[in-house]
C-alpha cells in the first residue's frame, strides 16, 4: 500500500514537472478596465485583422461592451469601409493566405479560450530572431511557428541566450535590441491590452454573466433558507 | 344543507371519472411509504431527475439555434454563445448538466454499493438502473460531438475506430456507424438524431421503468431492512413515511443546495479548468490536425483508462466493454446477507474503499497522457476494478456480519449535530494574544495539538469502522 501510495505521488509530481517546459509569463487580465479593452481593440484591428479574423463578433458589440459612440468605433477603430453590424472580418482571402503562408491564419475569435491568457502574453512577448526560418523570426512557446512578429516594429528585435546541457541547447532567456519604438514597460502593456481584448471576444458576455451570478446564489440562498425552515415544520413530528 | 359543487370540482370529477390520476399520485407520492431515515446519499435520485428535465429543457432551446452541418455546427454554436438572447446560459446549462448528470449519477450508484440497494429484491432496479447509466454514456458521447471542436472530432474518431478491433466485422461497422470513413457530416447528423430524439425516448423509458420496479419492492435504506416487516393496525410500516409530504420537502433542500453548486459553476467556472468544456474544444474540427493529446471528457475516463491499460487493442475494447457489464452482474457477485454496509464485514468495507480509489485513480489518470508509469498504475488499478467484482463472491462468502436490528435506526439531525462541530471546532483552533501595531488582541488561530488529536481520532475511528 505505501509503495503504492509513493508511486502515486511520484506519478503526480511527475506530471506536474513535465507540463511546465516553458514557464509562462501572467498577463494581468481585468475585463472592467474598458480603457485597457479599447486599447487593445485598437492594436487587435491594427497588427492583428490584417490577416486574422475574428469572425464571431461584430464591431456593434464592441462599441456596446465596451461603451464606445458607434461613429468612434468605426472611425476610430474598425478599418476603412467596416459597416458597424459586420463581424470582424480580416482583408486577406484564403486563396492568397495559403499562397503566402502555406495555410489560413486562424479565426482569433476563441483563441484566448483555447490557448489561455498567458499563453498568448508570453507567444506575443517570445518572438526571437532565427535566420533558419521563413520569417527570420522563431517563437520561444510556439516553435516554428509560420508567422512573423506584427509587433517588431514596437519591441524590437529579440535576441536567444543558450545554455548548454550537455548536449542539449536550450534557450536561457531573449534580450532585446532596444531599438523599437516602445520601452519595455510600454510594450508589455501594449501586450496586455491586446490579450486583454482577446479574452473578452473568447467570451463577451463574462463580466454580465459574474454580476447576474450574485443574484441567482443570492435567490439561491434564500430559497435554500425557506425549503428549509419548511422541510423542519413538516418533519417535526417524524420520531 | 345541499353543497352545490362549484365548476372547477365538476370538471376535475369528469377527468377523475376516466383517469387515473389520483391513483397514480397515491400509490406512487401521497400513499408511497418511504423509510424515515434516508440520509444525504438519498438526494441524488430526484437530483438526477432535476438535472435530466434541466437537460431536456435546455436542450429543445438549444436545438432551436443549433445547426447540425458539419460547415455550420462549430459557428452556429459561437451564435448561440454570443448572438442568441440568454443562448449563453442556455448552452452552459446544458453541458455543465452533462458533467452534474454524471456526478449525481455516479454518487446514486454508489449509494446502491454502500447500502446494498442493488440486492434482493432490488435487482430488477439495478439492472434497469445500469441501463440508464449505458443509455446515459450514449447521450452524452454522441452529444459531445455536436459542437464539433477539436475534441469532439478526435474523441468521436477515436472511440468508433474502437468498433474496428472487433474481429471479422469489424472495419464494416465501424464504418456503418460513421456512415463515411472518417468522421463526418453525416456523423454529426446521425448523431443528432440519436442524440435529440432516438436515446432521449430511451431514457424517459427506462426512468419510468426504474421508478415503477422501485415502487413495486419499495425504497431501500441506509440499515438496509425490510420496513414492510412491521406494520401499524392500518397497514402502514411503522419505519415509513408518506413520501409526500415528507421526502418532496425534503428533496426540495435537496434541489436547493445542488443549485447552489450548479450556479456557481455556471455563472463562475463553466469550464471547470478545461474539465467540464475542454480547452481544444474551442478550435474547430480538423480533420487534417490531430490533436497532440486526446482525452474523453472526465466522466469516461475511468473506462478509458482500462482501455489503455491492456496492451491489446482489442482485449482493451472487451475489458472496457467488461468494465460496465461486471455492474449489470452485482446482484449475483455479491453473496452476503446483509445489505447495508453499517452491518457488513470489514472485508467488503475495505474492498469498497480500493474500489473507490481505484476507480479515482483511473479517472485522473484517462485524463494524462500515456507513460510508462501511468499505464503500471493503470494496470493495477484496472486489476483492483476488476478484482472488486470479480472476486466478490468469494470475499463476500467469509464476511462476519453484525447483527441487524429490527427497527430504522435515526440518524442525529444537521442541528443536533452542531454543538459537536463547535466543539470540534474548538478543538482544532485556540485562542491567541497576538501584538499587533493597535496594541494586543485576542484572536482565533489554528491549534496543532489540537488538530493532531481530532486527526488521530478520526484514523481511530475509522480504522474501526472498516473492521
Amino acid at each position: 500500500m505505501k509503495k503504492l501510495l509513493s508511486l502515486l505521488l511520484l506519478l503526480i509530481s511527475s506530471h506536474i514537472y513535465a507540463s511546465s517546459g516553458v514557464e509562462l509569463q501572467e498577463a494581468d487580465i481585468d475585463l472592467s478596465d474598458k480603457m485597457s479593452l479599447q486599447r487593445g481593440a485598437k492594436h487587435f484591428v491594427t497588427y492583428c485583422l490584417g490577416c486574422h479574423s475574428a469572425k464571431h463578433i461584430r464591431y456593434l458589440r464592441i462599441a456596446v461592451d465596451l461603451g464606445l459612440d458607434e461613429k468612434h468605433v468605426l472611425t476610430d477603430i474598425a478599418p476603412e469601409g467596416a459597416g458597424i453590424y459586420e463581424q470582424l472580418h480580416s482583408a486577406m482571402n484564403q486563396h492568397d493566405a495559403e499562397k503566402w503562408f502555406g495555410i489560413q491564419p486562424p479565426d482569433l475569435s476563441l483563441i484566448a479560450r483555447s490557448r489561455g491568457a498567458d499563453w498568448l502574453y508570453s507567444y506575443l512577448k517570445g518572438f526571437y530572431v532565427d535566420k533558419s526560418k521563413p520569417f527570420g523570426v522563431n517563437n520561444i512557446v510556439f516553435e516554428d511557428v509560420s508567422m512573423p512578429n506584427p509587433l517588431w516594429q514596437l519591441q524590437g528585435e529579440q535576441t536567444p541566450v543558450y545554455v548548454t546541457h550537455g548536449e542539449q541547447k536550450t534557450i536561457e532567456k531573449l534580450v532585446n535590441s532596444g531599438k523599437g519604438t516602445q520601452t519595455a514597460e510600454e510594450f508589455d502593456r501594449t501586450v496586455n491590452d491586446l490579450v486583454n481584448f482577446l479574452v473578452y471576444v473568447g467570451e463577451p458576455v463574462q463580466l454580465e454573466r459574474q454580476q447576474l451570478g450574485k443574484y441567482v446564489i443570492f435567490f439561491l440562498l434564500i430559497f435554500l433558507v425557506i425549503a428549509y425552515l419548511l422541510k423542519k415544520e413538516y418533519w417535526k413530528d417524524v420520531h | 344543507m345541499n353543497i352545490k359543487p362549484s365548476r372547477l370540482t365538476l370538471c376535475g370529477n369528469w377527468v377523475l371519472e376516466r383517469f387515473p390520476l389520483a391513483k397514480v399520485w397515491n400509490d406512487h407520492m401521497a400513499h408511497y411509504y418511504a423509510p424515515k431515515n434516508f440520509n444525504f446519499w438519498y438526494f441524488f435520485g430526484s437530483l438526477a431527475l432535476l438535472v435530466l428535465v434541466n437537460q431536456f429543457v435546455t436542450g429543445i432551446l438549444l436545438t432551436m439555434n443549433y445547426k447540425p452541418d458539419a460547415k455550420l455546427a462549430f459557428d452556429s454554436v459561437e451564435y448561440i454563445m454570443r448572438d442568441v438572447n440568454w443562448g449563453w446560459l442556455v448552452r452552459y446549462m446544458h453541458s455543465t448538466g452533462a458533467s452534474a448528470f454524471f456526478i449525481v449519477i455516479y454518487l446514486h450508484m454508489f449509494r446502491g454499493l454502500l447500502y446494498g440497494s442493488f440486492k434482493q429484491p432490488r435487482e430488477l432496479v439495478w439492472i434497469f438502473g445500469m441501463l440508464l447509466f449505458v443509455a446515459l454514456m450514449a447521450e452524452a458521447f454522441m452529444g459531445y460531438l455536436l459542437p464539433w471542436g477539436q475534441m469532439s472530432y478526435w474523441g468521436a474518431q477515436v472511440i468508433i475506430s474502437l468498433f474496428s478491433a472487433i474481429p471479422v466485422i469489424g472495419d464494416e461497422l465501424s464504418l456503418w456507424v460513421r456512415g463515411d470513413y472518417v468522421v463526418s457530416d453525416a456523423t454529426l447528423n446521425r448523431f443528432f438524431a440519436f442524440h435529440v430524439i432516438a436515446v432521449p425516448l430511451v431514457l424517459v423509458l427506462l426512468v419510468f421503468m426504474h421508478i415503477v420496479a422501485l415502487h413495486e419492492v419499495g425504497s431501500n435504506n441506509p440499515d438496509g431492512i425490510d420496513i414492510k416487516k412491521s406494520k401499524d393496525p392500518w397497514g402502514h410500516p411503522v419505519d415509513g413515511i408518506p413520501f409526500h409530504p415528507y421526502y418532496t420537502v425534503k428533496d426540495v433542500v435537496g434541489v436547493a443546495v445542488f443549485l447552489l453548486f450548479f450556479a456557481t459553476v455556471i455563472f463562475y467556472m463553466p469550464e471547470m479548468g478545461g474539465y467540464f468544456l475542454e480547452a481544444a474544444n474551442f478550435i474547430p474540427a480538423d480533420p487534417m490536425k490531430t490533436p497532440e493529446h486526446i482525452a474523453p471528457v472526465w466522466y469516461f475516463t475511468p473506462f478509458y483508462s482500462i482501455l489503455r491499460a491492456i496492451p491489446d487493442k482489442f482485449a482493451g475494447v472487451i475489458g472496457m466493454g467488461g468494465s460496465i457489464v461486471v455492474l449489470f452482474l452485482l446482484p449475483w457477485l455479491d453473496r452476503g446477507k446483509v445489505k447495508s454496509i453499517r452491518y457488513r464485514g470489514g472485508i467488503y468495507k475495505k474492498a469498497l474503499m480500493l474500489f473507490v480509489i481505484s476507480f479515482i485513480a483511473l479517472g485522473y489518470l484517462g485524463t494524462q497522457p500515456v507513460t510508462p508509469l501511468a499505464t503500471t498504475m493503470a494496470r493495477i488499478f484496472t486489476a483492483i476494478y476488476f478484482g472488486f467484482f470479480l472476486l466478490m463472491p468469494i470475499y463476500t462468502r467469509w464476511e462476519k456480519f453484525k447483527p441487524v436490528p429490527n427497527h430504522l435506526t435515526l440518524d442525529p439531525s444537521l442541528e443536533e449535530k452542531i454543538p459537536a462541530l463547535i466543539a470540534l471546532w474548538n478543538e482544532v483552533t485556540e485562542m491567541k494574544s497576538i501584538e499587533t501595531d493597535k496594541g494586543v488582541v485576542i484572536k482565533r488561530r489554528f491549534n496543532v495539538e489540537g488538530t493532531k488529536h481530532v486527526l488521530i481520532r478520526f484514523v481511530k475511528y475509522l480504522k474501526e469502522s472498516l473492521d
